[in-house]
């Protein structure tokens, strides 16, 4: 398989090494969106102290959105090479994997 | 032909690479692979003394939710104004370019300035580095944060400078991609701090 092919198969645009890169409007829109779910995360210091379970688990699931947002769309992740996408979810996953087990084992879950 | 395609390759500003992608892009990305053990490491310590204030007192007594939220969305600003530098560059439209760098490295300025001012209101209050393990793991990760953030302001006003000056070496739009890749990581970090420190409850 030649490079040619392999950018195709990774979003690149046909003919060129450059990956297909949207319009700023385009990003305008995403900005939009995340200042919209943080407006909504901030909302939630003001929810009643009764709905803080469902409020803890809202937020992890905005910030969880927020931060797939960035690093797909603004870091452009989602429109380059699946190498660049590998090399950054390796230190994410092994992050993640490592403090689990390191705050599990202060009992920080249970 | 070999010898043919590597002149190509640098006159275009493109370095020819075994795998056809850009080494120094592959660089940065394996450095934002390193960084999320760092942050980790001290988002993780933070979860575990949040609750050790000692006599002192406590997140949910100190934290200023609106000021930090405004902080928040001045950073999240920052991210657009510099993947539109990202897109000038690629358009080379070098004015914009700089333009949009110098909006990202003020918006990053803001965002420094308040956490220096959080960071006084919180000393005034009594709170220090060693008051207790909370404020030591809130101190140590916040300020590693905005050190950070003040290193990509630096970066991104001597890559305006160094535009203006036309002293970029190779592809201008990659150096100012990389340095959108190392800003951007910078937000996403936020993100995370914004939510499990300051907005989850303790």
């Amino acid at each position: 398989m030649t490079t040619t092919d392999t950018h195709e198969h990774h979003g690149h645009a046909h003919g060129s090494d450059e990956p297909h890169i949207p319009t700023d409007r385009y990003f305008i829109n995403v900005a939009l969106v995340l200042a919209l779910v943080t407006a909504l995360e901030t909302s939630t210091y003001w929810w009643p102290d009764g709905m803080q379970t469902v409020a803890t688990v809202a937020l992890i699931i905005m910030m969880t959105i927020k931060f797939f947002m960035i690093i797909l769309v603004f870091m452009h992740l989602k429109f380059d090479n699946r190498l660049f996408s590998l090399l950054f979810y390796m230190g994410l996953f092994l992050a993640i994997l490592v403090y689990c087990i390191t705050l599990a084992s202060f009992r920080f879950f249970f | 032909m070999a010898d043919t395609a590597v002149h190509a390759g640098h006159e275009s500003g493109h370095h020819v690479t075994t795998t056809g992608l850009s080494n120094n892009k592959l660089a940065m990305w394996l450095f934002l692979g390193s960084e999320c053990l760092l942050f980790g490491g001290l988002i993780s310590t933070y979860m575990l003394y949040r609750g050790r204030t000692g006599d002192g007192p406590g997140p949910n007594q100190l934290f200023d939710i609106p000021l930090t939220s405004i902080s928040s969305f001045v950073l999240l600003m920052s991210s657009l104004t510099m993947v539109l530098a990202v897109n000038s560059a690629k358009r080379k439209d070098d004015a914009n370019t700089k333009l949009w760098l110098v909006a990202t490295a003020l918006l990053g300025s803001l965002f420094v300035g308040a956490q220096v001012y959080e960071f006084t209101a919180f000393y005034q209050e009594g709170i220090g580095f060693t008051t207790s393990l909370f404020s030591s793991s809130f101190f140590t990760l916040t300020g590693f944060h905005g050190v950070h953030v003040s290193i990509g302001v630096l970066m991104l006003l001597a890559l305006a400078a160094m535009i203006t000056r036309n002293r970029v070496a190779g592809d201008k739009a990659e150096a100012v991609e990389l340095v959108g890749l190392y800003w951007h990581f910078v937000d996403v970090v936020w993100v995370v701090i914004f939510t499990l420190v300051y907005l989850i409850p303790a």
